[in-house]
């Protein structure tokens, strides 16, 4: 359980992080939190010859509430979300959904950024992100460029991200007060990963029907995933009990979840049901 | 590769030359023989490592010497004295928060840290902190106890300190 050898830089300033990945041709990491990674080098899951260790670079630990969304510089931590009374206003979901986020410890070191490229598929950012439609602005030899997160997951631990690329910001879309949302997650102790979490909004019509539905769900693919046939069918419907039973049926009925050591394909499956099912409960009352 | 590091452990200045792979705790431990600092799972899933890093309770094992650089590092062992038990310790004592004490040191850092910034903490927010930090022989039961005891001191003039 110790870490193969790599040699270790600490940039005080972005361009030179950039240009320290790019002379190493893909066989540098970058260091975070280290929540995530120094794990995965205990394991010699990774061999990088180089870290470039990120904790310097003070200018990625902002949290701005503006009008157009809330931007979350990547260095930030939880800890520093958990302790930002701002953010229960500005982004409801996303507090509440990162209050499932790991262990004390843990909290105080890992960052968004590390959470958004190590890509776990039951994480809680991923999916928010996912869910929300939010954006991953990263920085690399060929400058900065948006990702939408639709396209930033790619599979388990697969982000488009490029070797050579940093993510810089996280930027969720503004979030009208009067929008409905709920979050639920199971999992077997709190602060480990979920063995399956929804994430849902919608908006509400003068008629009181709901409108621009998001469901999102996580630990039960390769990645985190909106389930667009849920949402279709809550769009134009008034949220009542008719409406979340047939939501959670559609909802386990959308996922195609695997059989692993926590759980069975079926449990899984219904849990996801459940969830959606919890979730909208709450968004409605 | 080795990599001049200098920080505080325990109010000490310590500078040493380390190899980056070198996790925090393992210096602790080897390099500087601080030996209270113990190492389960080696993957930041037991706990039993937290130490604290500028106040914050942290794993060792998750964080690399080299980051601890410029930083204040406390361990178990600049939570006792030699004369008498701190409070924290004498509460663990008084409700029988220990058996085999190999998660303890991890215990008191993580409970030192929660009621020194939170020193009015419920049970639940006893019990969800101390859930990163695995027990295999009190059942949580006598620990949850012990910490919650403990706050009146913590409560008291900004904390007892160590």
């Amino acid at each position: 359980m110790k870490s193969p050898a790599f040699d270790y830089a600490r940039p005080t300033t972005l361009p030179e992080a950039v240009s320290l990945l790019t002379s190493c041709e893909g066989e540098a990491k970058l260091l975070a939190g280290g929540q995530s990674l120094v794990p995965l080098l205990a394991f010699r899951l990774a061999a990088p010859t180089l870290l470039v260790d990120l904790n310097s670079l003070s200018e990625l630990r902002y949290i701005r509430i503006e009008d157009d969304g809330v931007r979350l510089g990547a260095m930030v931590r939880w800890r520093q979300i958990e302790d930002d009374a701002r953010l229960a206003r500005a982004h409801p979901l996303l507090v509440t959904a990162l209050k499932h986020v790991a262990h004390y410890q843990i909290r105080n070191r890992g960052t968004i950024g590390g959470s958004l490229a190590h890509a776990d598929p039951a994480a809680e950012l991923p999916g928010i992100v996912v869910t929300c439609e939010a954006e991953i602005m990263a920085i690399g030899a060929a400058g900065q460029r948006r990702i939408s997160a639709a396209d930033f997951f790619l599979g388990p631990l697969t982000t488009a991200l490029k070797p050579e690329e940093i993510i810089v910001e996280l930027h969720l879309p503004p979030w009208p007060a009067q929008r409905r949302w709920g979050f639920e997650e199971f999992s077997r102790r709190r602060g480990d990963f979920a063995l399956a979490a929804a994430a849902l909004y919608y908006d509400v019509l003068p008629d009181g029907k709901a409108c621009n539905s998001h469901v999102g769900v996580m630990g039960v693919g390769d990645r985190p995933q909106r389930l667009a046939q849920v949402e279709a069918m809550l769009n134009g419907r008034l949220i009542d009990g008719d409406t979340i039973a047939q939501a959670e049926h559609a909802a386990a009925a959308a996922v195609n979840p695997a059989d692993d050591i926590h759980a069975s394909a079926a449990y899984r499956r219904a849990l996801v049901g459940t969830l959606v099912g919890r979730a909208l409960k709450r968004a409605a009352t | 590769m080795s990599i001049p590091v200098r920080f505080e452990v325990n109010g000490k200045r310590v500078a040493i030359e380390v190899e980056p792979r070198l996790t925090l705790a393992d210096c602790l431990r080897h390099h500087l023989r601080l030996t209270g600092t113990h190492v389960g799972c080696e993957h930041g899933v037991c706990g039993a490592c937290t130490v604290l890093v500028d106040g914050d309770a942290v794993r060792a094992c998750l964080m690399l010497a080299v980051q601890a650089d410029g930083a204040k590092v406390v361990t178990i062992e600049g939570l006792s004295h030699d004369a008498h038990l701190t409070p924290l310790q004498a509460a663990f004592r008084r409700h029988h928060a220990l058996q085999c004490g190999f998660c303890t040191p991890g215990m008191i850092t993580t409970a030192h840290a929660l009621l020194s910034q939170e020193p009015h903490c419920d049970a639940a927010r006893v019990r969800e902190v101390l859930s990163g930090n695995l027990c295999r022989c009190t059942g949580y039961v006598a620990i949850v106890e012990a910490v919650l005891a403990a706050r009146a001191d913590y409560q008291k003039n900004n904390g007892p300190g160590a």
